[in-house]
């Protein structure tokens, strides 16, 4: 039975991977921006099993929140046997290139709010001494893509984050996960055109999450065959990627 | 996108919504105020039930509300689905009072369909099993229906096709196990009267159901294997850990020729020594051996297939089964799988599919002489007093509808009241001329 704190806890993949551990009994304190789903999912997750569940309204948005809500679920909590950053949005890149405030939007959104979060639990999980952190980064982070280089470039700072933290928290007992999923079936991917066969299910992109949390891995691609196709386009001469429409 | 249903035929090309909450489905209802919509679950109605221009799906609406472990009463949103729910009640010695021959349907569609499993003849379909829906007719309108409570409503939306309103939510009355494990009998019948006749020796059996060698010809014709079941009395709870055997590409049409069908059937029916075989079984071999092919849909290729589905009354006896049996025969046609079942008392749901008597549910591969076969049987079903049943129909006329269900005159007067009647609609629903 684990203390588990989950941002970002309407998101498809973070419901997915609560679901798995509402049937070890964990308890939940979850943070969102909609309360009617948080409710829902918070029933659910007792019918299935929860130990207790307990939710919070929450936006990543509002910087100075962060503080007191951490704070909160901390308390709620007792420790923090594990933390799961899951939120993000995909947002528009045609609009981001024509105003540079949405830009902004988007990077405060998926890179600097979540390294706000990141700093601060990370020295709440450092004086437990225990505990780990997954984040939810993504492929488009492992190499900036004309087609969304403003997601992939948030991405690719939290990716970097992570690492440092990896090293700097691994002394204190704690670990992180970094989570690079390719493109998942969820809301936030509706208008993403792309053949079906390469929409993976959050169920499997969650039983990946659990896997690795409970092995303590460092990063994983999910699904699986991700890693090997970001080895292709990593390593892309730059000659090449440029001229070619990703 | 392209849509269409577990048989592949028809294919459409279709808008549609998946909203995540009860206020996102209010704003898709009340943004299309002149549109027809068509609710959707899991997409495994074989035809065109849940087929429409506009489809709002159930996928997001997936949450379970409360559970009441000493009433075993469930409450879920429509998107559960079946198998959710065993994963997450076995354990805890739970089962579902009825299920269908697969666990991938919604709460919502099993209600839709008021499915029916290898229990009927003892414990009815699965609508006799719910206490109460919640019901979407129109944006500003959300009743909670049962078989107290607005219980027209409840009565045409059990079994309804979808066509009363949304279905957002369902109590179900859960029934207690011991244990994850079936002990099942399978018994060999040498042709159709043995079969019939089993039906009745076995009749105290919980479950019971035949796989019938439809290529079997003579005094052979309708032989199968009956396996009956029970729940065991003691053994663990667990889920099945059962891998999926994906299919990935469409079969070529051609492998499903009548020589290879024969050499299935024979093979199939073969592998049981002596007269009956008893043994032990996890319930999701039991009752869903086709689900461990994932997409067994495949195997029929890209035409897509018909499954043909009716029932014919006690009334009509024994010769009703074997008449329509030497037909399909006779045509050569013949599907691999033939299911035989003997049904129980029908229930008061106005367009509910089993009354007592005998049912038996097959697949034909699309191809050009199969219609004309097809209305052949339509006749003699209709001759013997059956009828087809509506969640596995592509393609039945409305005037074989009309005849075989007589209360769709009251289904309709109750969807007219609720307002549902020109808002929900399905491709099935206006080639049954309920539309007009």
């Amino acid at each position: 039975m684990k203390n588990i704190l989950i941002i970002g806890a309407t998101s498809a993949i973070a419901e997915a991977v609560a679901r798995k551990l509402a049937a070890r009994g964990d308890r939940f304190y979850l943070l969102a921006r909609n309360s009617e789903r948080l409710a829902a999912i918070a029933a659910d997750l007792a019918v299935r099993g929860a130990g207790d569940v307990e939710m919070s309204t929450f936006d990543a948005h509002d910087a100075e929140s962060h503080a007191a809500a951490l704070e909160k679920a901390h308390m709620w909590l007792g420790t923090i046997e594990s933390a799961l950053i899951a939120y993000g949005t995909l947002g528009d890149q045609k609009e981001s290139e024509r105003n540079a405030e949405i830009a902004l939007n988007e990077m405060q959104t998926n890179a600097i709010s979540t390294i706000s979060l990141l700093t601060r639990l990370a020295n709440i999980m450092a004086s437990q001494g225990h505990g780990t952190i997954a984040v939810i980064s993504s492929v488009a982070g492992d190499r900036g893509r004309a087609s969304n280089y403003v997601y992939g470039s948030a991405k690719a700072a939290v990716t970097a984050f992570c690492e440092g933290l990896r090293a700097r928290l691994h002394k204190k007992g704690v670990h992180v996960l970094t989570v690079k999923p390719g493109i998942v079936d969820t809301p936030m991917t509706e208008g993403v055109d792309v053949p079906e066969i390469l929409k993976a299910e959050p169920d499997t992109v969650a039983r990946d999450i659990v896997r690795a949390m409970d092995r303590k891995q460092d990063t994983i691609y999910t699904p699986w065959y991700w890693k090997y196709i970001m080895i292709g386009i990593v390593h892309l001469p730059e000659s090449v990627f440029k001229k070619i429409t990703l | 996108m392209k849509m269409h249903g577990w048989g592949k035929y028809p294919v459409i090309d279709a808008e549609v919504s998946a909203p995540s909450t009860l206020a996102q489905l209010r704003g898709i209802l009340q943004a299309g105020e002149d549109r027809d919509l068509t609710p959707r679950g899991l997409g495994r109605s074989y035809g065109d039930s849940s087929l429409g221009e506009h489809m709002i799906s159930t996928r997001r609406l997936n949450h379970l509300i409360s559970f009441d472990s000493d009433s075993g009463v469930l409450h879920c949103e429509a998107g559960v689905s079946l198998s959710d729910i065993l994963e997450v009640f076995v354990p805890l010695g739970w089962f579902l009072p009825v299920t269908p021959g697969t666990r991938f349907v919604t709460a919502g569609g099993a209600v839709a369909s008021d499915v029916h499993g290898k229990n009927h003849h003892l414990e009815g379909c699965f609508c006799e099993h719910v206490v109460f829906l919640d019901v979407m007719p129109d944006a500003d309108l959300l009743v909670r229906c049962s078989a107290d409570d607005h219980a027209a409503l409840f009565h045409a939306t059990c079994g309804g096709m979808g066509l009363t309103g949304m279905i957002v939510s369902v109590a179900i009355r859960l029934k207690k196990i011991r244990s994850a494990f079936i002990d099942e009998v399978i018994c060999k019948a040498r042709n159709l009267e043995e079969s019939l006749n089993l039906f009745s020796v076995h009749a105290p059996d919980t479950y019971s159901v035949a796989w019938v060698d439809c290529l079997a010809k003579g005094s052979s014709l309708g032989r199968s294997l009956l396996m009956t079941g029970e729940h065991a009395r003691n053994g663990p709870l667990e889920r099945s850990m059962q891998g999926m055997l994906g299919m990935p590409v469409d079969m070529p049409s051609l492998f499903l020729n009548p020589l290879s069908v024969r050499v299935f059937n024979t093979l199939y029916y073969h592998c049981i020594r002596g007269n009956s075989l008893g043994r032990r079984v996890h319930y999701s071999r039991f009752f869903y051996p086709l689900d461990r092919l994932a997409d067994w849909n495949r195997i029929y290729g890209k035409s897509g297939f018909i499954q043909y589905q009716f029932m014919v009354p006690e009334s009509a006896g024994h010769e009703a089964m074997a008449a329509i049996m030497k037909t399909i025969v006779a045509s050569g046609k013949g599907s691999f799988l033939a299911v035989l079942k003997a049904f129980g008392e029908g229930n008061g749901n106005l367009l509910s599919f089993p009354r007592r008597g005998f049912t038996l549910a097959l697949d034909f591969r699309i191809e050009h002489a199969l219609f004309p076969l097809l209305e052949r049987l339509d006749a003699m079903v209709l001759d013997y007093g059956g009828r087809l049943y509506l969640t596995k129909d592509a393609r039945m006329s409305g005037s074989t509808f009309r005849q075989s269900y007589p209360l769709w005159e009251a289904f309709q007067k109750i969807r007219e009241a609720f307002g549902a009647r020109r808002r929900f609609t399905s491709l099935q629903s206006h080639r049954l001329g309920l539309d007009e």
